[in-house]
């Protein structure tokens, strides 16, 4: 057991793949001889060299297709587009090119891939640095979506990710980088669609994602000293997406709360509340709140970044409004 | 009005002596040609009787760069299309019922109706897709050579797009990105006068698209006439020996013009008028018939292999129109690589 962060993790999960599969390439801007803007994948470079770690030009687009036509032809590449904004001057592969070649060729194209992404607000960057925009991508058939809160599903889910067999979208959360956790000696594997209850609890199920996942549990200890016990839910995978062990908490706690950092339309928590309306609306003692950040784009001022995210605070008072009411 | 393109080293001269080609080489371009002639022809009929539905983007006229190319490659080598792909599988050797089912949208057809014909695909050939997005795959024609020069194996990568695409960011993207890395892939522009209904002069910076931005990515200047599959084949060959020596990417811009409009719904009338006959005369099957009975090829053996290929393009017509439609099981399969659509649990 030793503690890391976040940002290193990502680096000892790369690494821990690369050194299990010589078909895993990584290629990104700036991600070799500099370590990565963020400082992900330092170290990576002077390990695997030249051939497997290896700068791009700012090229997204190449960078995105370049990964495809790696993956389609035998290799297994991760690639970094450095903030998740980004995603959007490659959408065409996100949206039209990884996910659809095997069901448009009827099965015989393959795309096992990794796109890892810098996602989130919390740096001040304003409204295009900043986004949480893994619902553009949980919308998109034939994707899988995954969002780590910590170092330890960093590996794991880093790994799962690499050894799936189909695209898979990888989103750090920028702030949560520096972020240090317990991680366990020797390999880390977990699996994909899978969440993890990381605090048990009888009034109320909050889930949350990535940097809402603190928040949460911050939220949820807050509520213990008033005599609320939550249970809050790390969702991790978005798709697949674990919504058995989120009916089984609905069903124990009768109440569900999401807390989402995405602007709320067509949120990831608005697929699951639906989800939970279908199919366990009688177990409800309430109505499904989602908490989230409003329809607006991101502000720059720290002052105002920290006004516009759902904050502890925040999800301490709506969950106790929302139970008192 | 643009004038039918002849390139300078136009091969006018028959050498029979000096012949690098070979006649069983010539007589394999020529059947190539003349199936695609046929089966896009035949794809055009079977619209007008209402069986090949959706969309459809034929290669008429513009048969030579396809036979060139594909039958210069090796087994393993791997093909990259657009939507206008039709003439880029068939050359590669699948079958014309296989894409002729698809277009019809058939249980028979390649993807079994999945696809359709823009995104023709055969792996077993060699035709690792055909793209609708412009552009979208020049980049992924740089990821398969990426693997072949990690891997050390000697395939090349060959990426056919339109002059249209010349235009957009992601064809500069990837050849900046080939060249840095001196990827083995050839990127092939057909440049057949039109983006799609505009001509490409009206909307571009340069002559020649293609050719004329080879040098800002350090690459040679590479420009022939696409409508003479000697030409092709002979360029084709020399760009493929080049990627595989490692010596790094190639651009090459043929000249040639499409016969059809750019889709079904497309009439063509935005061209001058007289355009269309003056390249007909440029006809890339007329020339190479000519070629033929230059290099000795006789009228039997000539009219022999267009009687056959008919031949096979009728038969498989009719397979197609005997053909179920596809059926619902396959609705959701391959969605995912576990042959399924599931997203939850």
């Amino acid at each position: 057991m030793a503690e890391l962060t976040y940002r290193d993790a990502v680096a000892r999960g790369i690494a821990q793949e690369m050194a299990r599969d010589p078909d895993v390439i990584f290629f990104g801007e700036d991600v070799a001889k500099a370590g990565g803007v963020f400082k992900t994948t330092v170290g990576l470079y002077e390990q695997f060299g030249p051939k497997r770690v290896r700068d791009t030009p700012i090229s997204e687009q190449a960078i995105m297709g370049a990964a495809m036509g790696a993956a389609m032809t035998g290799l297994k590449p991760i690639v970094e587009i450095m903030f998740s904004d980004f995603f959007a001057v490659c959408f065409d592969y996100i949206a039209n090119e990884f996910p659809k070649s095997r069901y448009m060729s009827n099965g015989q194209l393959k795309c096992p891939l990794v796109v890892r992404t810098g996602n989130g607000a919390g740096s001040r960057f304003g409204a295009q640095h900043s986004q949480s925009v893994e619902n553009w991508c949980m919308m998109i058939p034939g994707l899988k979506v995954v969002a780590p809160s910590n170092a330890r599903d960093v590996i794991g889910l880093m790994a799962a990710a690499v050894r799936d067999p189909d695209p898979v979208i990888f989103f750090e959360h920028k702030s949560l980088y520096p972020m240090k956790g317990e991680v366990p000696d020797g390999e880390i594997v977990d699996t994909l669609g899978s969440a993890k209850i990381l605090r048990p609890g009888r009034d109320a199920t909050i889930l949350a994602l990535a940097l809402m996942v603190p928040r949460a549990l911050d939220a949820a200890a807050k509520l213990a000293g008033q005599g609320i016990d939550c249970e809050v839910i790390d969702v991790r995978s978005l798709v697949p997406l674990d919504t058995q062990t989120i009916l089984g908490s609905v069903a124990r706690t009768h109440r569900l709360f999401t807390v989402e950092e995405n602007p709320r339309l067509c949120g990831w928590g608005a697929e699951i509340v639906s989800i939970v309306a279908d199919e366990a609306f009688y177990e409800l003692d309430g109505p499904p709140v989602r908490i989230t950040t409003p329809h607006v784009p991101l502000p720059a001022a720290d002052i105002l970044e920290d006004m516009i995210l759902p904050t502890a605070e925040r999800i301490a008072e709506t969950v106790r409004r929302s139970l008192e009411a | 009005m643009k004038k039918p393109f002849l390139a300078s080293d136009r091969v006018s001269d028959v050498d029979r002596a000096n012949d690098d080609i070979g006649e069983a080489m010539r007589l394999r371009l020529f059947r190539t040609q003349i199936e695609l002639r046929e089966a896009e022809q035949r794809a055009y009929d079977l619209f007008l009787q209402n069986l090949v539905k959706g969309t459809s983007h034929l290669s008429l006229g513009q048969e030579a760069i396809a036979a060139g190319f594909a039958n210069a490659m090796k087994p393993g080598d791997l093909s990259f299309c657009t939507y206008r792909g039709h003439a880029h599988t068939l050359a590669r050797g699948v079958p014309v019922e296989k894409v002729l089912g698809e277009l019809m949208q058939r249980d028979n057809g390649l993807m079994r109706g999945k696809g359709g014909s823009m995104h023709l695909t055969s792996v077993e050939h060699g035709v690792m897709g055909s793209y609708a997005i412009i552009g979208a795959h020049l980049p992924i024609a740089c990821g398969a050579a990426l693997r072949a020069q990690y891997k050390g194996q000697d395939d090349v990568a060959v990426c056919f797009f339109g002059d249209g695409t010349t235009n957009i960011g992601a064809f500069h993207e990837a050849l900046n990105f080939a060249a840095i890395w001196k990827l083995p892939v050839v990127f092939v522009c057909e440049n057949n006068l039109y983006m799609e209904y505009t001509p490409i002069g009206e909307v571009t910076a340069v002559e020649h698209p293609a050719a004329d931005r080879a040098a800002a990515y350090g690459l040679e200047r590479i420009l022939i006439d696409g409508n003479d599959a000697d030409i092709v084949y002979r360029t084709a060959r020399v760009a493929y020996g080049r990627a595989r020596a490692g010596e790094g990417p190639s651009l090459i811009e043929c000249v040639t013009y499409r016969h059809s409009g750019h889709s079904r719904a497309d009439p063509a009338k935005y061209r001058p008028e007289g355009e269309l006959e003056a390249w007909k005369k440029h006809d890339p099957i007329v020339l190479y018939r000519d070629r033929l009975k230059q290099f000795g090829v006789s009228e039997d053996t000539i009219a022999g292999i267009e009687a056959d290929v008919r031949r096979v393009v009728d038969e498989a017509t009719e397979k197609c129109k005997a053909a179920p439609p596809p059926p619902a099981d396959i609705l959701c399969t391959d969605v995912y690589a576990d042959g399924g659509w599931a997203w939850r649990n």
